[in-house]
């Protein structure tokens, strides 16, 4: 499931992406439901993963991955995601977990910086400096995720909770996930305790308890989001999510985002991963 | 008293079904992950981390008050009411449409100091012809002709959903509008007057 933007369907598709990409903007600007019509357009389109721009970001991962980097020069192929050095299958699926060498516990973002500064001895600053990619600016962790979720793609997601670090991460998610704050008196579960509920046209999965629609989101996680033409991970979403709840943007990698994928993904415990996924 | 009695059980009726959060940690450990988790926002920023008291305690009882904890909260909240100068409750409808369609300012990513929206149409259904709506709020299509447009129901409008959800539902999901500044007595009389003036489209 690859392609290179070499190659002639590579640039086809780019070319689609940019167009459509440039009517979604202007859709955005005339209605939400015009919107909607053409995001649901986009999404028969691109529906095929062979044609999914996210696996450029696998693709840009993987040679991250392999490339020797830092003090240490030596690339993350001896990083322990927690099935062991190296060992990339399955290990996006049961994350976050608790990692005894750095005695906590970690989410995919955390750990890799973990692994980089402490295997590779490379100074992360700028890696976080670039956590986000905007145009003309790549994201190693954005193309590093997508690389290592991908790579439990077709597994459940699988959390043991077993350690009592996992078990305060979980209790203290989910006191976050509906603890009300900040000048619009939002949590989480304002728009995510139930059913069927929408803003605006947008649906809204109900995340508070294990339902198929936190399946079908925590699943879909990594996810290549059309309108912001990049690839996504779980930390930027939480990121927007408080950006609208009008709070103040969380820190990037810290214990409390962690402590929140923590509760979320155990509310989608069994979901098949099928990453990474296209949203609009 | 009878009243404020119909009103708190109104207020538990409101409040919507969620899940119940187990509280298997304790405060001060889920408050120093937070802390930790905006630690670099700006200092400006910092007071929106930190619960006020309705917060706190919607948050702690799971947005449903007993009885007598909802008449404190709604005491409280109604004491932080501001009236209009000139005492005049209705706008311009025109303008609180616009304001209904806004839902832009307070976020982060927002330049500092723009006017915000009420971003009415993100959670309710209100003029018919606007079909992008929300469901998370009730539908308030006809809702000025429905209470036959009476003084009460503007100065109730004002004062209770608009300025201050919670002065009338304890632990409301509706954001507190005007008591958090979000929203000026200015943009709140303009949007009384697109509930409540016969003219305006929610009630044609």
């Amino acid at each position: 499931m690859q392609f290179h933007p070499r190659t002639l369907v590579g640039r086809l598709l780019i070319a689609a992406v940019a167009i459509i990409g440039a009517l979604g903007a202007s859709a955005l600007a005339q209605s939400d439901e015009e919107t909607e019509k053409a995001l649901e357009k986009y999404r028969q389109m691109l529906s095929d993963p062979f044609s999914n721009p996210g696996y450029l970001a696998v693709d840009r991962g993987e040679e991250l991955w392999n490339r020797k980097r830092g003090a240490s020069n030596v690339s993350l192929e001896s990083c322990d995601l927690g099935e062991g050095p190296g060992k990339l299958e399955g290990a996006f699926a049961r994350l976050p977990r608790f990692f005894t060498d750095a005695g906590k516990v970690m989410d995919l973002e955390q750990r890799l910086l973990w692994c980089m500064e402490t295997v590779q001895k490379l100074d992360t600053k700028d890696v976080v400096a670039r956590r986000f990619s905007a145009p003309g600016r790549d994201s190693d962790m954005e193309d590093l995720v997508a690389f290592v979720a991908n790579k439990s793609s077709g597994r459940p997601i699988e959390l043991a909770l077993a350690h009592p670090k996992e078990q305060e991460a979980y209790a203290v998610g989910e006191a976050m996930f509906f603890r009300r704050s900040a000048i619009m008196d939002f949590s989480c579960a304002t728009c995510h305790a139930e059913d069927g509920k929408r803003i605006r046209l947008q649906a809204l999965p109900d995340l508070s308890r294990p339902t198929k629609a936190a399946k079908e989101t925590m699943g879909s996680w990594p996810t290549y989001r059309v309108s912001q033409a990049a690839l996504r991970t779980m930390q930027h979403r939480l990121w927007d999510c408080y950006r609208q709840m009008r709070m103040p943007a969380p820190d990037y990698a810290s214990d409390g985002l962690t402590a929140l994928t923590v509760y979320l993904a155990k509310q989608a415990e069994g979901a098949i991963l099928d990453v990474p996924s296209i949203k609009r | 008293m009878k009243g404020a009695f119909l009103l708190a059980t109104f207020a538990l009726a409101a409040a919507p079904a969620l899940a119940q959060p187990s509280p298997k940690v304790d405060a001060s450990v889920v408050e120093s992950y937070v802390r930790a988790t905006w630690s670099k926002a700006p200092p400006d920023w910092q007071s929106r981390v930190v619960q006020d008291e309705t917060q706190r305690i919607c948050t702690q009882l799971n947005n449903a008050p007993p009885p007598a904890e909802a008449e404190k909260i709604m005491a409280r909240e109604r004491a932080a009411i501001v009236y209009p100068a000139d005492g005049k409750l209705i706008g311009d409808w025109q303008k609180g449409e616009r304001a209904a369609q806004n839902g832009r300012g307070g976020q982060f990513s927002d330049p500092p100091g723009a006017a915000s929206g009420g971003n009415c149409y993100a959670c309710h259904q209100m003029a018919p012809k606007e079909i992008s709506y929300g469901t998370l709020g009730p539908p308030l299509v006809g809702y000025g002709k429905l209470r036959d447009f009476t003084p009460e129901a503007v100065k109730a409008t004002y004062e209770k959903i608009y300025y201050d959800a919670q002065a009338t539902f304890a632990c409301s999901n509706m954001p507190r509008f005007g008591a958090n500044k979000v929203l000026t007595p200015e943009q709140i009389k303009d949007l009384v007057a697109l509930l409540m003036d016969p003219q305006s489209p929610v009630n044609k």
